[in-house]
């Protein structure tokens, strides 16, 4: 089978897919990757199904040496990919042959990028997912994050990939360091004051060096509780703030743990937590409450637009700039 | 308990049914049979559930089902929850060897509770633990249902590393841990046996809902399950819990 091998791993490179949905009753965090939205344009970029597995690589990017000819994509974050040193671009497909070399750099904007291969990385499903869990040494490349000289095999006979695929300008996102960022209050929310959600929803928190996969800690105005921080343990989800004694909210990311005991004051939005994924320390967040209504009509709106790229990719086969900007609302307000 | 479930909205993909704001059998019964009764409806759009100690984590998707509609077709298995399980709640078997290298901490549990380290091994050993839910690290199990007569406080210093299968006590709480993890619990035992194994199906051997029991075993028969386990030769016991 053809490969790739990994020649500097970068940062924080790993093996994700959609997570490993179905095993929370057990204990086994989803894991999966941080950005769906350019985990997916990724696969979609190279004919993959949408969720197939990716690298997703963390800040600074690693340089990999390509054993087949195909198809790669690189979507979310601006590492300034070079393929044999030359610029390559982004959120499109590009033809890669043996022996070429892809180097990604430190991010420019935003935080995580994606790296498609036409066909697939073919590692072996845990539990239904390729994601690596690497707290628990589970999935991916060998349970952990990759390492120089790992050679991972791709699964090119699969590839449905074609040149010239791309998305139109519009629908990329654009990363900035200051962001607002959806909630639906809840579950706990009637655990705090009033003033407590004023001071949550209209205040500015900065993210703090206590940041990864499990959870972002912010800094800013503290949040005071009725009957303090403690709950029964129940469950988390991708986004869950939760707000422990201390006061300052912790989003809950992809590694998060399945239970917890602390009061969870709402939950981002999916739409906006690729937003979230490609923000890091220092950047700031305000949080804007909205209906469940309303955040499900996001989804849709979300799921559409992703429906609708994919449409674009599979029916387009003219390698041309598209000047249209569409009016989108993924990862931007 | 409460006198209706509460919903609680988790973002736009999931929701919590809340039963109560304590910790109970009856409590956890209901969730146990909420969690039949929405995996028999095959009701479109549910992904997946995750039972806690007095709610169940529904996760679903809103492109299948609203929340509003959701609600209301829980709403309607609540009202229509029986206490005619169909599957009786199970008792999983946990041999255990106490104390030694394997449970270097049961000295002092014994000495804490002014009893001997023979009646530790008995009072824990001699009742069904409710597993509530499963949590922390893949396979945990929080039990309930310990006797107060071995209560012991945890370390002051956690362990750094703790071999899988060790059984320890904290509080009021006993529990297995399932991986090599560091704590701070009370060593008292080991088992042989895999609470998790994430090449095998299911990769869990608890379910939140059964119960487990703790049976005393010597080195002999420590080593002689271990080998058994290694040679995929060895079966968890498992019987049905008497209705009382």
């Amino acid at each position: 089978m053809s490969s790739i091998k990994i020649i500097k791993p970068g940062l924080f490179t790993t093996i994700q897919d959609s997570g490993r949905m179905g095993f929370q009753r057990y204990g086994m965090p989803v894991a999966g990757a941080m950005d769906n939205f350019s985990f997916r344009i990724a696969n979609i970029l190279v004919g993959n199904d949408q969720y197939e597995a990716v690298l997703e690589t963390t800040f600074m990017g690693p340089t990999i040496e390509i054993g087949f000819d195909g198809f790669i994509a690189i979507t979310g974050a601006n590492m300034s990919p070079k393929l044999n040193g030359k610029d390559i671009k982004m959120w499109r497909s590009i033809q890669v042959n043996k022996g070429d070399q892809l180097t990604l750099s430190g991010s420019s904007e935003g935080l995580r990028s994606y790296i498609a291969f036409g066909g697939g990385l073919a590692v072996p499903e845990i539990m239904d997912s390729k994601s690596t869990y690497v707290r628990g040494s589970l999935g991916g490349f060998k349970g952990r994050k990759l390492q120089e000289g790992d050679e991972i095999p791709i699964d090119t006979s699969k590839s449905k990939a074609e040149p010239g695929k791309y998305i139109s300008p519009g629908y990329i996102p654009r990363y900035s360091k200051t962001n607002v960022v959806r909630v639906v209050l809840g579950p706990q929310d009637d655990h705090f004051p009033s003033e407590a959600i004023d001071t949550f929803l209209n205040s500015e928190y900065n993210i703090t060096a206590e940041a990864d996969g499990m959870g972002y800690r912010l800094e800013g105005p503290k949040l005071t509780h009725i009957k303090g921080p403690d709950i029964i343990s129940d469950g988390i989800v991708f986004g869950s703030v939760q707000v422990p004694g201390h006061g300052s909210p912790i989003v809950m990311m992809a590694d998060r743990q399945t239970t917890g005991g602390y009061t969870k004051i709402a939950t981002v939005i999916w739409a906006d937590l690729p937003t979230m994924a490609q923000m890091g320390p220092g950047d700031s967040i305000r949080f804007q409450s909205v209906s469940i209504e309303e955040a499900q009509e996001i989804l849709e709106q979300y799921e559409q637009t992703i429906d609708d790229i994919k449409y674009r990719v599979e029916n387009s086969n003219i390698i041309q700039e598209e000047t249209k900007v569409y009016n989108v609302t993924i990862n931007r307000l | 308990m409460y006198e209706k479930a509460k919903f609680l909205p988790a973002g736009d993909k999931a929701l919590i049914v809340e039963f109560g704001d304590s910790i109970s059998p009856e409590i956890n019964k209901k969730i146990r049979n909420m969690y039949i009764a929405i995996e028999k409806s095959q009701l479109e759009g549910i992904i997946e559930m995750v039972p806690t100690y007095r709610s169940l984590l529904v996760s679903y998707n809103p492109l299948k089902i609203k929340y509003n509609d959701l609600c209301q077709a829980l709403r309607e298995f609540e009202d229509n929850l029986t206490d005619t399980d169909s599957e009786p709640a199970k008792v999983v078997e946990i041999p255990t060897i106490y104390g030694g290298e394997y449970g270097p901490d049961i000295e002092f549990v014994a000495e804490h509770n002014n009893i001997s380290i023979d009646e530790v091994i008995e009072i824990h050993s001699s009742r069904n633990y409710l597993i509530y839910m499963l949590g922390f690290t893949p396979g945990f199990p929080y039990l309930g249902g310990m006797s107060e007569k071995i209560e012991t406080p945890r370390l002051k210093t956690p362990r750094t590393k703790i071999p899988a299968g060790t059984v320890g006590i904290a509080g009021k709480q006993t529990g297995i841990y399932p991986i090599d993890s560091p704590g701070g619990w009370q060593l008292i035992g080991r088992t042989p046996v895999k609470l998790y194994d994430p090449f095998a199906d299911p990769p869990v051997l608890l379910n939140s809902g059964d119960y487990l029991r703790f049976v005393p075993i010597d080195e002999t028969e420590y080593k002689s399950i271990l080998k058994q386990i290694e040679e995929n030769k060895y079966e968890v016991k498992i019987t049905s819990l008497d209705k009382e």
